[in-house]
């Protein structure tokens, strides 16, 4: 079956299964009764299963089939939550993940059997339930003889699993007296209408008696989703073999297994439903079941459109990155695009009709609708391109969890804001950084529980990460309440290192040391661990934030903890820019990093250090001539008055000498391509409205 | 476009730079268009006239004579932006005082440069065409326009 046009639901669903279960998961560890929880674990796993067994991959149903096992265990009450159990699980799940990277990769989810996982969860299921349930043990090893058995011929009716309202049904049927038959029909394999065949075998059943369950469901069946069998259980008061012949009286039918079933007994020992066969084979069904049930359409098409891509996609499948958006949002876009093309009707009909409503007011009046459209329009499209940062962080917690095992310290994360939303570009690059800073917070933030103790610190160490809107910027702050960052440890390894000398390093600040930690290759952890320390830590997360136009500043306060901050623009593709005028050049200043405009009387500025500062309001703030650091032809006039606009980064002020302030506008953003070579002085470029080119001063660069 | 017509003939753009002509293998060349405003960037690399826009695209701009240590461009009427297309995706201009004609060489007729490790300059050529009397420099355009750590 080709199913490759689902790849990409499968992987998004798959994925979003997964996170569910690392998150339930989490919950159950601490609270192993938490009834919801079980539930919602099952009802996951069930579906991850059905899925992958749908897509044909079956190592991942395998897998998922052998955890759901466990989970329906616990659901049972048969077994409680231990920590070895949670931790398998998560290597359960970490091993789905792989595969679910493979398929994402190529299509197939690789040839990794995980069978080390799969017999710890047997193990643990075995002897889980051995406590209680003797009985139940068969469980696992009947497991491993499931596919095989799936394609035998035989009596399938054994293996329904049957609800509870059909075995009222038939325990009542039984006590009227009636006869109770499991019915498995297999159809010739050369027939062509083999739903047809089916549905004359339904109608000679209906007509002796009742059918009560089948499986595949009768609409499957109708719709040909079957193989060459199915089965039914039917209720009658004719004799078998009266029923057996009216089947065998359809033709086409190569054999019909039929039998007496007993009626289910009255439930005993809490155990939900009891049949002849293993428990297991049961589950079998039911998991093809919910197969079929979670994806009928995608079956519907998947079968008439058979597998004439199928050699092409092994190839190449990789799938595409994508944006779920809400239908709403399209069509918000929909109508905008509607107004703009009357928007443009408009100035047509201004441009070409006859003089009288060619007014001057008409056209503006167009031009200001024209203006409201695209502003809307862009809000819009930046919105289908918005992403809660949440599909980022919510993987964090499972990390902190292992993190914590692995370095054996206590720790716990908290997380808010996880509805901010960033651009997809930025959510994409933003998750490695971000778990490079919670790692070393864990890592090397944190201390010990005993250090804690000694420092009257609660043992359990916490993390938090915190994202929020802050005008154009979104900010996300990752703490840790350890012990901060020792200034003195950075700076006598500055110097270790020679990166800076030592009269350097005695005039720093605090906060330029810990700006040193963002150089290439210093890392201060005193011994290497596997999560954190070699050194390509800091310098990197800084590029890549910077990359995104964001960036990124450390606070830490010695024995009470760090924080890193990240800012980053909403948006990457079009801003609202400050318009300037430098001597004769058009420049464009990000509106997002600019704090206010001033006009600064030339007398006021003073110097500190040989350098031109202004105090403005209480705050000093250092003057950057903007003309000078960019070779602006100049005028001679030494004006009385200069305009400075204040621009900050991160709590860093600083002043850009302008001669003239044109205004404020939206702009997109260009790149000026990779030949030119400029000191990253200017981020991109624009097109202004009369086509001439404006640069983008990078202010970050800049400060 | 189709430069295959025959394996060895190849086309060319044959362009004035100062006295010089100069020799464009077609198959990179994107448009040529009419002088226009380009906007200076600061700090960029001296041969770096600056970008233009170019129907909504930014597209640096480079002075060959710069890059070849001649004169600096006087800007006439007849000066021309070359728009190239080396690697998709990135288009570069580059800016010459004259386009002349276009000429199909044929391999017999190009002669091979020395290269010589010494001489830089050597690398922005890849050979000298004959077209009857004149004499064309053929550019190398990858050493031309891919080099920029040299600077």
């Amino acid at each position: 079956m080709d199913v490759s046009q689902y790849l990409e639901i499968f992987i998004d669903e798959t994925k979003e299964h997964l996170q569910n279960l690392n998150e339930q998961l989490l919950i159950l560890e601490k609270e192993p009764d938490n009834v919801n929880t079980i539930n919602e674990i099952f009802r996951a796993a069930h579906s991850l299963k059905g899925m992958a067994g749908t897509m044909g991959y079956k190592r991942m149903q395998r897998l998922t089939h052998d955890m759901e096992n466990v989970f329906s265990e616990i659901r049972n009450g048969k077994m409680t939550v231990g920590a070895n159990l949670v931790d398998v699980l998560f290597q359960g799940l970490d091993a789905l993940e792989s595969y679910l990277s493979n398929i994402q990769e190529t299509a197939d989810e690789g040839t990794e059997d995980n069978e080390p996982i799969i017999s710890e969860l047997n193990k643990i299921l075995q002897e889980g339930v051995g406590e209680k349930v003797d009985t139940q043990a068969t469980t696992a090893t009947a497991t491993q003889a499931e596919p095989a058995q799936a394609h035998e011929e035989g009596a399938k009716y054994q293996d329904l699993r049957i609800a509870d309202y059909e075995s009222n049904a038939m325990i009542k049927a039984k006590e009227i007296g009636k006869n109770i038959y499991g019915i498995t029909i297999y159809i010739q394999e050369t027939c062509i209408l083999k739903a047809a065949r089916a549905f004359l075998v339904f109608k000679a059943l209906e007509e002796l008696g009742e059918v009560i369950k089948s499986y595949p469901d009768v609409q499957d069946i109708e719709d040909e989703k079957f193989e060459f069998d199915f089965s039914v259980i039917l209720i009658t008061e004719s004799a078998l073999e009266t029923v057996k012949n009216k089947i065998l009286n359809v033709s086409e039918i190569k054999s019909v297994y039929i039998d007496k079933m007993q009626a289910p007994e009255e439930k005993n020992e809490g155990q939900v439903e009891k049949s002849e066969t293993a428990p297991v084979a049961k589950e079998t069904v039911q998991a093809a079941a919910a197969a079929t049930a979670t994806a009928p359409t995608e079956k519907k098409e998947a079968t008439q459109q058979k597998a004439p891509a199928q050699a092409k996609q092994q190839s190449k499948p990789v799938v595409n990155r994508s944006v779920r958006v809400d239908i709403e949002k399209l069509d918000v876009l929909m109508n905008l695009v509607s107004e703009l093309i009357i928007a443009k009707n408009g100035l047509v009909s201004i441009s070409s009709g006859e003089n009288e409503n060619r007014s001057e007011s008409a056209f503006n009046e167009q031009i200001e609708y024209l203006e409201r459209v695209t502003t809307n329009l862009h809000e819009s499209v930046m919105k289908v391109r918005m992403v809660p940062i949440e599909s980022v962080v919510n993987r964090f917690p499972r990390m902190i969890r292992d993190l914590s095992k692995k370095l054996d310290k206590k720790m716990e994360l908290y997380m808010t804001g996880e509805d901010t939303e960033l651009d997809r570009t930025v959510i994409d690059e933003i998750g490695d950084p971000l778990m490079h800073l919670l790692r070393n917070s864990a890592d090397h933030g944190l201390e010990s529980a005993e250090e804690r103790r000694k420092a009257g610190k609660p043992e359990v160490g916490s993390i938090f990460l915190d994202a929020y809107q802050d005008g154009n910027n979104v900010v996300i702050e990752v703490r840790d309440d350890g012990a901060g960052i020792n200034v003195e440890k950075v700076k006598a390894k500055a110097i270790e290192k020679g990166t800076v000398t030592k009269e350097q390093a005695e005039t720093m600040t605090d906060k330029d040391v810990i700006d040193l930690l963002f150089r290439p290759s210093f890392s201060t952890a005193e011994k290497i661990t596997d999560v954190s320390g070699r050194g390509v830590g800091l310098d990197v997360v800084k590029t890549r934030i910077e990359a995104l136009g964001g960036d990124i500043e450390a606070r830490t306060k010695l024995g009470e903890g760090s924080n890193f901050i990240i800012r980053l623009p909403l948006t990457l593709a079009i801003i609202q820019a400050l318009m300037v005028e430098i001597g004769k050049e058009k420049y464009a200043i990000p509106l997002g990093s600019i704090q206010t405009i001033e006009d600064v009387p030339v007398h006021d500025i003073k110097y500190v250090q040989t350098k031109e500062v202004i105090n403005l309001r209480g705050t000093v703030i250092p003057i950057i001539r903007l003309a000078d650091i960019l070779d602006v032809e100049q005028t001679n006039e030494t004006p009385e008055s200069l305009t400075v606009v204040i621009v900050s980064k991160g709590d860093k002020l600083a002043g850009l000498v302008i001669d003239n302030l044109i205004g404020q506008q939206e702009i997109v953003i260009k790149s000026l391509g990779k030949y030119i070579n400029n000191n990253k002085m200017i981020g991109g470029a624009t097109i202004l409205g009369d086509g001439e080119v404006a640069l983008i001063l990078d202010v970050n660069t800049l400060v | 476009m189709d430069t295959n017509m025959s394996a060895e003939a190849k086309q060319y753009i044959v362009v004035r730079i100062g006295n010089e002509q100069y020799g464009i293998d077609i198959q990179y060349v994107d448009n040529i268009v009419r002088m226009q405003r380009i906007t200076r960037v600061p700090k960029a690399q001296s041969f770096f006239k600056g970008v233009i826009n170019l129907r909504g695209e930014i597209i640096p701009v480079m002075s060959i004579r710069l890059k070849f240590g001649l004169e600096p461009d006087e800007i006439t009427n007849s000066t021309r932006i070359i728009i190239l297309k080396f690697e998709a995706q990135s288009a570069i201009g580059i800016l010459v005082d004259e386009v002349k004609e276009v000429v199909t060489l044929e391999e017999e007729s190009i002669e091979k440069v020395t290269y010589n490790a010494k001489d830089e300059k050597s690398m922005y050529l890849s050979g000298i065409g004959k077209n009857g009397d004149n004499l064309i420099s053929l550019l190398n355009i990858a050493g031309v326009i891919v080099e920029k750590e040299a600077v």
